[in-house]
Formats: C-alpha cells, structure tokens, sequence
C-alpha cells in the first residue's frame, strides 16, 4: 500500500447559472479588476493509502459520484499523486 | 395515520409541520433520524431547515443518513413522502425525486408569498384542487433554483410529474413570476410515485388561518397537507 492524496475538483456544467460566481465577479470589478469572466469550483483534497494509482483513482471517484458532486448539476475531475505527508 | 416528521440536526420548521398537521387531526410525531421510522410509519414529512448546515450542497447530508433509506423503502410501499424546501433538497439529492435545488439567480436568501399553477391535480397533494389552479404559498429559501437536464425535464412533463409551477396572480408562469430562476418555473416534483412529492414552498406556514397577518399566506397549504389526513 502507498500512500496517495486524490483531488476531487468539482464544478458545475457548462451552461448552469452560477449566481456565486457572477457576484464574486462584480465584487472584483467593484474593487477596479478588469476580468472578463470567473468560474468557481470545489476542490477535495483527500489522503487514502492503495496498492496504485488507478485504485486510489477510482475510490476517490466513486467518493464523487455518491457524495462529493450532484452529477444533475456537476462536473468533476480526479487527479492522483504520491502524498506528501 | 401516524405522520413521521423527520429531525435532522437543523431541521427548523418540524414544529411547524406538527403544529399544521395537529390543526388538520393529523396525528404525527416528530422522528429523530437516528431513530428510525416507526414500524407504523403511514406518512413522512421531510421539513424545512438547515439540516448540517447546508454543508456541501443543501441537502447533501441528510441525504445519506440511514433514515433516508427507510424513506426510500416507505415511499416505494405506497407511503405519502413530502419533502419541504430543505426537505426537498434532501428528497432530490438522495434520489426520491429528479433534479436538484441550487443557488437563487438572485443569489440572495428570499422570503416572500409566491403563487403556484397546479400542474397535476391527480395527486393526494393536490387533490383539493384542479390542474390550473392558483394557490398561494410563502417561500423561504436561498438555494430553491430547480435544475434538471433538458431532455429529463421533457421526460418529467410528459409523465406528468410537475406538480407546481410558478405562475403571477392569474396563473399566468412568466419569468417575472419565477422567484428564483428555477427551470420552467417549476416549483415542486414528484418522484416516481404520484405519493411522492417535493416542493420549495412551505404548505405548513400557510395551514393556521391568521398565522402569517391579514395579507399573509392564507390556508391553501391546509389543502396540500391534506394529503396525509
């Protein structure tokens, strides 16, 4: 078993409103920014020991399907590297 | 009929839901979730609040308690299940019914009286009433945005499973109309039975003639509850 840290990075479909995002934008333009869009995301960054990468993958991707992301409304995506703990 | 109102940790308005359903000579309890079901379960109510704080996404907690197995179970049996407003974004994310409960457009938290289009009066919440009536209900909410995929939406209309629309005071479901940006304006679903039901309204704040003043919500939620008499 190795140690591995997966990050879950979910975020919501293209062409889904995101309200958050749209007043986080105008704070920013408040504050003088020039920008021409900003998109938010989640970010899940989770310490588990597998025998591969390809397992830690998967665990962490059935964490996203059942809990971490709505797939009615999201988008995820998994990386995994070595932990650094 | 004994009614279960389930209890998360920051449910809100089960004492609402009890106070409503006594007025009708409902007999209900209030359930812890821990608890489980009553082996007599022949209702469940699902109510408003905050259930984990809204941690992750409104809902997403409770969704996966084990009470909400239980649920699912009594629901497939033929029990009348009705989320509300938080109790409708447990029901969507854990499966009862489509789609999902998102941020306002407004992203603002809103309270204010709405009025509903009945889309389906074949239902035991909306037997009071005929498709196309106008009913009026208070909102409270600051994720009660109904998404859904286009082509599920479609599968949801032909089936007949919207239950409430969005509409101004002569029925008419205009954007103006919509609160909170919710697809098509819908308001409440239904899941794969006709018993089963959630919508972001509170029918329990407009039960008790008076509760909400003279310009308040009226009773109509008396007629929904109903359901469970």
């Amino acid at each position: 078993m190795t140690a591995y840290t997966a990050t879950v990075t979910v975020r919501l479909k293209n062409g889904v409103l995101d309200p958050e995002a749209e007043t986080t934008q105008q704070a920013l333009e408040r504050l003088g920014f020039e920008l021409d869009g900003l998109r938010s995301a989640d970010r899940f960054e989770i310490d588990l020991d597998a025998d591969t990468p390809d397992a830690a993958a998967d665990r962490a991707d059935e964490m996203a399907e059942r809990l971490l992301a709505n797939p009615t409304i999201h988008d995820y995506e998994v990386t995994v590297a070595a932990a650094d703990r | 009929m004994t009614v279960a109102i389930l209890r998360f940790g920051g449910s809100n308005c089960d004492r609402d839901a009890r106070a409503a359903l006594d007025h009708l000579d409902v007999d209900a309890e209030i359930v812890w979730h821990e608890d489980g079901l009553p082996d007599d379960v022949e209702g469940v109510v699902v109510p408003g609040g905050f259930s984990y704080g809204d941690y992750l996404r409104a809902g997403a907690m409770a969704a996966r308690s084990p009470v909400m197995a239980e649920v699912r179970e009594a629901a497939e049996s033929g029990v009348p299940v009705l989320g509300i407003c938080n109790g409708a974004q447990i029901g969507s994310e854990s499966g009862l019914t489509p789609g999902a409960f998102t941020t306002n457009r407004s992203a603002r938290f809103q309270c204010e009286h709405v009025h509903l289009r009945v889309e389906n009066a074949e239902t035991p919440f909306t037997q009071a009433f005929k498709e196309g009536d106008v009913i009026s209900l208070p909102i409270a909410h600051g994720e009660g945005r109904f998404e859904i995929a286009d082509d599920t939406l479609a599968t949801l209309r032909s089936e007949d499973r919207v239950l409430f629309r969005y509409c101004d005071a002569d029925g008419n479901v205009t954007d103006a109309a919509n609160p909170n940006g919710s697809k098509d304006n819908v308001a409440g679903v239904l899941g794969e039975q006709e018993s089963v039901a959630v919508l972001m309204p509170h029918p329990e704040r407009a039960t008790l003639s008076g509760v909400a003043g003279p310009n308040g919500a009226g009773t109509d939620g008396a007629d929904v509850l109903a359901a469970f008499e």
